[in-house]
């Protein structure tokens, strides 16, 4: 686990199906993300986009198919301990009786890799970059939905990932904020070619940063290409899904 | 149902059985859970032996001194809180006041994937919530057992002395308790503490990692929590005793 080591790592997922009870969520997904690809999901509320990233990273086994890490399950022990991975959840997931310091400093912190001085200045570094400077004494529960979300992303930061999953990273946050994390997706891709999983529904985020884009709905993928190449399809829900806009009904007079 | 939970507490144990080489760099965690253990529950410790002592010599007091048993009053008092009132009343005390809080602590990060978190950062939940908690329980229980023993004695020295139908003097209740009270029956009391303590320690711990759904599953699971806690508590207390007082034949 040394810093040095930035081999970016591939992502194959084959005919991965879950349910819950008797609800299918997925209904076998397949898709490849390449070593130090940006890979953006995009698809409607309730398709299955977090569920697949938790399958990803490890926290849930598939029911039939296989998710493959460089090769290996994603949810054995070897993936863990062979490669740095980092989830950003859609709730933040910060640990609430920590501080905002410890929560981004708790993987140095617990896996030893640094003096606790140079952890402070690591987590200094990160909280600057997602524009919280100097929120390391305050908890969680003092922060807004957007704060918690920044800080859980300064979190998965300082892990150096090379395998990193964004749950609606900017869903909370304000435009220039938004802006200021998709710079980040990308500057962490260009420091350590990083392979990055984007689930968002922020269209400008998701064709600002993607190298690829997939689109799932109702837990099948319905398309997977380049943006220009979503862009041009005909799919109908998909047309909808990338154009529509904010139009307030004319009332009738 | 029963087995099936009883061989997940098994597991967990076992698990953080093998994680205690990694205590040395836990041992802050340790420490915090240690002194919360300990503030939370010292004073209620001593109120409640205090009690424990005087209800047992009130009960006991009449009927022996009407027997002509006084001198022996001291004996039985001392051998009964520290043998098994004190180890078992104060275990089911710290299940209510720290297996609740340990149980509602890790459910509510189970609940909120604060511990799914932690999964993703490679941090073994056994050895970052489990291995402190239990470690510092099964050091603390023990150690206010020997409050609850000293409070408990005093409290029933205090009875003896100031109620009209005993009339004990401290003196003797306490010269009597010598007597009897050898440290081998301390030490029963704090072997059984100490394996009351990993039970709470487990089982709480247990029902916490396991929540699921939101406030009502971690109102159920600290529910469960101290109820396992107790029930487990009363039924190793039978068996224990039976094998240690076999050991001290
Ligand atoms: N632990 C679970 N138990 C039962 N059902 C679940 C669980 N997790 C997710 N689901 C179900 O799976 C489906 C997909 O959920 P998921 O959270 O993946 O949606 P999503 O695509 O991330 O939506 P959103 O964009 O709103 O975050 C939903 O119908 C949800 O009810
Ligand atoms: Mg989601």
């Amino acid at each position: 686990m040394n810093a040095a080591n930035h081999q970016s790592v591939r992502v194959e997922v084959r005919s991965l199906r879950k349910s819950f009870g008797d609800q299918e969520v997925l209904h076998g997904v397949s898709f490849n993300v390449e070593p130090g690809e940006i890979f953006v999901l995009m698809g409607p509320s309730g398709s299955g986009k977090s569920v697949l990233l938790k399958h990803i990273i490890g926290l849930e086994e598939p029911d039939a198919g296989e998710i493959l890490i460089e090769g290996q399950p994603a949810h054995s022990a070897a993936v863990r301990d062979k490669f740095r991975m980092a989830m950003v959840f859609q709730s933040g997931a910060l640990l609430n009786s920590l501080t905002v310091g410890e929560n981004v400093g708790l993987y140095l912190a617990e896996h030893q890799l640094k003096s606790p001085a140079e952890i402070d200045r690591v987590v200094a570094e990160k909280l600057e970059l997602v524009g919280l400077k100097g929120a390391e004494q305050k908890i969680p529960g003092e922060l807004s939905g957007g704060m918690k979300k920044r800080v859980a992303i300064a979190r998965a930061l300082v892990i150096e990932p090379q395998l990193i999953l964004y749950d609606e990273p900017t869903s909370e946050l304000d435009p220039l904020m938004a802006i200021t994390i998709g710079e980040e997706i990308l500057s962490l891709k260009a420091r350590t070619r990083a392979t990055s999983i984007v689930v968002t529904h922020d269209r400008d985020l998701a064709f600002g940063v993607a190298d690829r884009v997939a689109l799932i709905a109702e837990g099948n993928i319905l398309l997977v290409g380049t943006p220009a190449e979503v862009k041009k399809s005909t799919h109908p829900l998909i047309q909808k899904f990338l154009t529509a806009d904010f139009k307030p009904k004319q009332e009738p007079t | 149902m029963i087995f099936r939970d009883l061989g997940q507490l098994l597991i967990l144990f076992w698990r953080t059985l093998q994680a205690l080489p990694l205590l040395w760099r836990h041992r802050r965690k340790v420490a915090e859970q240690f002194f919360e253990i300990g503030n939370a529950s010292l004073l209620m410790v001593c109120i409640l032996s205090l009690f424990i002592g005087g209800v047992l010599a009130l009960e006991t007091g009449p009927v022996m001194v009407e027997r002509g048993l006084s001198n022996f009053l001291g004996g039985i008092v001392g051998l009964a809180v520290c043998r098994q009132l004190a180890p078992a009343l104060m275990a089911v005390l710290i299940a209510g006041r720290i297996g609740s809080a340990m149980a509602a602590e890790i459910g509510s990060m189970a609940v909120y994937q604060e511990i799914d978190a932690l999964r993703t950062m490679n941090i073994n939940p056994t050895h970052y919530l489990v291995l402190p908690r239990l470690v510092a329980i099964s050091i603390a229980l023990p150690m206010l057992l020997i409050f609850a023993d000293l409070v408990g004695w005093l409290g029933g020295a205090m009875v003896c002395a100031t109620n009209q139908q005993i009339a004990i003097g401290f003196n003797s209740f306490f010269t009597n308790l010598r007597e009897v009270v050898e440290v081998q029956d301390i030490v029963h009391g704090l072997i059984k503490s100490f394996a009351f303590a990993i039970a709470i320690g487990t089982v709480s711990c247990h029902q916490g990692l396991k929540t699921i759904g939101g406030p009502r599953g971690i109102g159920r699971s600290v529910t469960k929590a101290v109820v396992n806690s107790i029930i487990m508590i009363l039924v190793l207390d039978y068996f224990l005793t039976h094998l240690l007082v076999q050991l001290e034949k």
